[in-house]
């Protein structure tokens, strides 16, 4: 676990004592829109945290952020001891930190294999290792090992879910950001992300979760924040989330 | 249950069937357009279609693979033309050379405009393509003691091709038809690999969503700048062939009447499929030759299928086809 040596986490910082995902007082824009108003939060190595919150509260806005996709943005994102915030969203990639977007995660045109290939290129792997990972998958996921010819459209939208989160697997990413992986699936897939959730957890690997089932997203993670009209209203263990349904209740209820 | 049926979906004999031909799209291809000659009715007609859908190939790579919309291949096209033809008229390089310096001239060409327009998108991508292409038509006009300027560049015939030994009569229309099917099919084979190599999915992966392919790890401009370049290669080789058909290079090959041509033939035969460009190049270049027999308006016809076909036949011709046969194997 690095100690990185110029940790801005100063004043009140969020509860983490040493960082993996470290965000400061993120804001973004949506034309005039300001959405984001000075988030602020941590991820610490092998921890999984739950960013919960009403529809439109700013969630998909704050990985996207993180990730550098939205244009109109201010904040500093130290990812793994280096300063991201200038940095383009490849290169962020290309640092270990994973993306799960919501709503159509795979291309269309192309078949599993391919979409599996997809995410390795930017791994630069050579032939033998690229054909070991893509067996890997189809270990890990059998649904998508059986189905590596198909073109990826025709799988079911938890089937295209499993088959985004494994891409994004491959590059064997220190941290993943998950937008609503559970939207639109099968109670059985649920079940069974989950459980993938909690091994990668177990393998080292951060994850920042974003869940409108908050039941689901309390439950397999270690800590929570909550988002309100774009601020942070609220953050704390998982386990005192789910035992105490007020926060909950004001505001996360549809 | 579910899992039975999406099964099913990717074993009927069917697929395999179109799987086969997908593998063997360059070959078949390639019997296709050498028996062209003796299928359409004329030899000249024949060199055109080969020519022309080498041209709509190379722009379908950047619109029909990577999305983007580009109003400005004529100057590709025309760059390889104006390249290999100055090259043999100016300074009587050989007629190989003359075509590597063409493709030359096209790839410098398409990295600098490509450099240039990759960065706006949409329209305003369609928009800058269109307006640098229309800057190099404007500088080739001026530039008449290079180019000819209005009056074309002439000089350049090629009568003798020298291969070793060989010594091949390139005015005779068979001769001519098949070296220039060496070149088309050599790209093709080119192409096709890249289209089948991770690159191909990359570039399909920015088409889908631009920043879902950087989320994954891509630097899009750098995708988009490699497809932009490869296509104006691709558009530069068909330029120069062109070049070596006509023994002349009309001005009117960098206008950007030529930049609508890749677009309408690709649209015809079907986008981001690999042998629409061709078959879109032969519906067009076919309606032409037919009715410009006896009407000067043949444009009009073009016109209505063009349109027929966007109303109708949104996928192209080739590209209804082809989804046709897949849904009907599924």
């Amino acid at each position: 676990m690095p100690m990185c040596a110029a940790s801005i986490s100063a004043k009140g910082g969020p509860a983490v004592a040493d960082p993996l995902l470290e965000v400061r007082d993120l804001n973004a824009w949506y034309g005039p829109a300001h959405v984001l108003q000075g988030v602020s939060l941590a991820v610490g190595p092998g921890e999984i945290v739950a960013l919960v919150g009403r529809n439109g509260a700013g969630k998909t806005t704050t990985v996207r952020s993180i990730m550098g996709l939205i244009p109109k943005r201010s904040g500093s994102v130290r990812f793994d001891c280096a300063d991201l915030s200038a940095r383009p969203t490849h290169e962020r990639f290309g640092r270990g930190l994973g993306y799960v977007p919501e709503d159509r995660r795979i291309v269309p045109g192309l078949t599993v294999r391919e979409n599996l290939v997809l995410g390795l290129l930017a791994a630069r792997l050579g032939k033998a290792a690229e054909a070991q990972a893509i067996e890997a998958v189809a270990q890990r996921f059998p649904r998508l090992g059986e189905r590596l010819g198909q073109e990826a459209i025709t799988m079911s939208g938890g089937e295209q879910q499993m088959l985004a989160i494994a891409r994004a697997m491959l590059s064997n990413p220190k941290m993943i950001l998950l937008d609503e992986p559970s939207e639109g699936i099968m109670p059985a897939l649920v079940d069974e992300m989950a459980d993938l959730f909690l091994d990668l957890k177990r393998g080292g690997t951060s994850l920042l979760l974003i869940e409108q089932n908050v039941e689901l997203a309390l439950e397999i993670s270690d800590r929570a924040y909550v988002l309100d009209q774009g601020r942070l209203v609220h953050d704390g263990s998982s386990a005192d989330l789910l035992a105490d349904p007020t926060i909950r209740d004001r505001y996360c209820a549809v | 249950m579910t899992r039975d049926i999406a099964a099913a979906r990717i074993m009927p004999s069917g697929a395999d069937w179109s799987a086969t031909a997908q593998r063997w799209r360059v070959p078949l291809l390639t019997v296709a357009l050498a028996a062209l000659p003796w299928i359409v009715p004329s030899q000249a007609l024949a060199v055109n279609i080969l020519i022309f859908g080498l041209y709509a190939t190379g722009f379908n790579l950047l619109f029909g693979f990577a999305g983007m919309l580009s109003f400005g291949h004529a100057a590709f096209f025309g760059a390889g033309a104006y390249g290999a033809g100055i090259a043999l008229a100016r300074y009587g390089v050989g007629w190989f050379g003359a075509i590597a310096i063409g493709v030359a001239v096209a790839g410098v060409l398409a990295l600098l405009i490509g450099a240039l327009s990759i960065r706006s998108r949409g329209i305003y991508f369609s928009m800058v393509t269109l307006a640098l292409a229309q800057l190099v038509y404007y500088v080739a006009f001026q530039a008449t003691d290079w180019t000819g300027g209005e009056n074309g560049l002439r000089g350049l015939t090629v009568s003798v091709i020298h291969i070793g030994p060989l010594a091949l009569n390139f005015l005779d229309p068979v001769t001519k038809y098949y070296v220039i099917l060496v070149f088309v099919v050599a790209a093709l084979y080119a192409i096709s690999r890249l289209l089948n190599a991770p690159f191909g999915a990359a570039m399909e992966a920015v088409r889908e969503n631009e920043s879902r392919a950087a989320a994954i790890g891509y630097d899009v401009k750098r995708i988009k700048l490699i497809a932009f370049t490869l296509s104006g290669l691709v558009c530069g080789l068909a330029g120069t062939l062109d070049a070596l058909h006509l023994s002349i290079v009309p001005i009117d090959t960098l206008f950007y009447q030529t930049s609508g041509l890749a677009v309408m033939m690709v649209l015809l035969g079907g986008s981001g499929t690999f042998l629409g460009p061709f078959v879109g190049a032969a519906i067009f270049l076919l309606i032409e030759d037919v009715f410009s027999i006896w009407t000067p308006h043949w444009q009009l016809f073009v016109g209505i299928v063009f349109i027929l076909a966007v109303l109708f036949l949104p996928r192209g011709v080739w590209g209804t086809l082809a989804a046709w046969h897949k849904r009907r194997s599924a």
